[in-house]
């Protein structure tokens, strides 16, 4: 699913990122930054959703190779994390949903969790 | 214009190039008392299909061969530009976004537009579907060509050694408890690595496992360093501290077991999942650690084509 479509689905605000052309596979929920590192199996195609708004949460993405991270209930970083994101290419958005919302909505949409993209693979 | 500008690399060019990246500084222009019997050959002698008319250095309107064609056929008496130009003009700016000219255009069905500098809105060139064209095709072409040599440069440095054994090491100091720097040296890891021509999936495993050691550094230490080997045949890495050290290892393995305090916890870390994060990784993993002295993490990546699993182990 494209990235702009999350958005609508999300209801989201983009803070950092011009293109959301971004085809996104599957989605990575979580606010433990091992667990990000762990879970996220394929390359380029996930998304993070996350309460997180430090900088080290898009560290985290660059090193995982996570193209875009929405922070949950109209969270918004501060500049630091927006700069790491620019530097790295890393879409933020934003959505007022909460994080079991903002899953739900985009499990509901076909939108698989990542052991769950592995079997499919 | 539609079909391509779909196209995502595109697109993201178009948001990444600015209109005064592609526009034409070439500045043709006439003014609004110009007979319109002149325009013809202005616009023919400079191929061009549209003339912005400038009155006192201001954008006053646009006389188009449209205009030309309209005044021709109706065989009207010669009169001025300002007559018969379009007095409404759509412009862009020169610090837009290609993809705005890009949108215009197509949204318009224009084939060129004046561009005013933002500040004085005084003309500074105009942009057509040329310009964007050959503006999008030079970039893709730089940053193809950067790429390789940059890419070319770097893979053939192994088979440009001449030796018997040959292996690059680089070194990145860390320090501890500065959360705002951590992962800086993972990071920078992983861009050498690429530039190497490492498998992308080796570069991903290697950086994961320099990340949550060079996290544990900065969480447990006070500084330390990473030294990583790079041959071949494989990676080592090496992440040393002089911290405290971990009474038992065994136990500090186990998934969930962590001593991490909260102000760690509150930024994500700490659950206890980045040794085995690391063990998932890597090939080879050693642990020794001294109470009061230092704990030192060595790491094994193979990259040998032959001996590489480019899964991540277990599941996450
Ligand atoms: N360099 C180190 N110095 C001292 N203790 C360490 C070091 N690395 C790990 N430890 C100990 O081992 C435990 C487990 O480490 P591990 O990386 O698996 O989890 P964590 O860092 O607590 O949490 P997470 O990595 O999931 O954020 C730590 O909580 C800590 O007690
Ligand atoms: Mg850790």
């Amino acid at each position: 699913m494209k990235l702009g479509k999350i958005k609508e689905i999300l209801e989201a605000k983009v803070i950092v990122g011009a293109s959301l052309e971004r085809e996104i596979r599957m989605i990575c929920a979580c606010d433990l930054m091992s667990d990000v590192l762990s879970c996220v199996q394929s390359r380029f195609s996930s998304l993070l959703l996350t309460n997180l708004i430090h900088p080290q949460t898009v560290r985290t993405a660059e090193i995982a190779e996570i193209p875009a991270i929405c922070f949950m209930r109209g969270k918004e970083p501060q500049d630091l994390t927006m700069d790491l994101a620019k530097k790295n290419g890393i879409v933020l958005l934003s959505t007022s949903f909460s994080l079991y919302e903002a899953s739900g909505r985009l499990y509901k949409e076909g939108l698989p969790g990542c052991s769950e993209y592995r079997e499919a693979k | 214009m539609t079909p391509y500008v779909k196209a995502p690399k595109i697109r993201e060019l178009g948001y990444e190039l600015k209109v005064r990246d592609v526009m034409d500084r070439n500045l043709i222009t006439v003014q609004p008392e110009t007979p319109m019997s002149k325009v013809r050959g202005v616009l023919r002698l400079n191929r061009i299909s549209g003339i912005p008319v400038i009155d006192k250095g201001k954008l006053v309107g646009v006389i188009c061969v449209e205009d030309l064609v309209n005044w021709l056929m109706a065989r009207a008496d010669n009169c001025s530009v300002e007559e018969k130009m379009s007095k409404n003009v759509v412009t862009l700016y020169t610090d837009e976004p290609l993809i705005h000219a890009i949108n215009k255009l197509e949204q318009y069905g224009f084939f060129h537009f004046p561009v005013l500098e933002r500040e004085n809105r005084e003309l500074a060139g105009t942009i057509t579907r040329e310009g964007i064209i050959r503006g999008l095709l030079k970039k893709l072409e730089i940053d193809y060509r950067e790429e390789e040599i940059r890419h070319y440069r770097a893979s053939h440095v192994f088979e440009d050694m001449i030796a018997d054994k040959t292996s690059l090491i680089f070194q990145y100091y860390v320090v501890g408890q500065d959360f705002n720097r951590a992962g800086e040296s993972a990071s920078a890891l992983k861009k050498t690595l690429k530039r190497l021509g490492t498998h992308p999936e080796i570069v991903r495993r290697a950086a994961i496992a320099v990340y949550e050691a060079e996290m544990n550094l900065v969480i447990f230490a006070r500084s330390g360093e990473i030294i990583v080997k790079v041959d071949p045949n494989q990676i080592r890495i090496e992440v040393e501290d002089s911290g405290p050290g971990i009474p038992d290892i065994e136990k500090a393995m186990q998934p969930g077991y962590s001593t991490a305090p909260d102000w760690v916890r509150e930024l994500g870390f700490g659950a206890g999942m980045g040794l085995n994060n690391i063990k998932k990784c890597v090939d080879e993993m050693n642990v020794t650690s001294t109470i009061g002295k230092g704990t030192r993490v060595e790491m094994y990546v193979a990259t040998k084509k032959e001996s590489v699993s480019y899964e991540v182990k277990g599941t996450g």
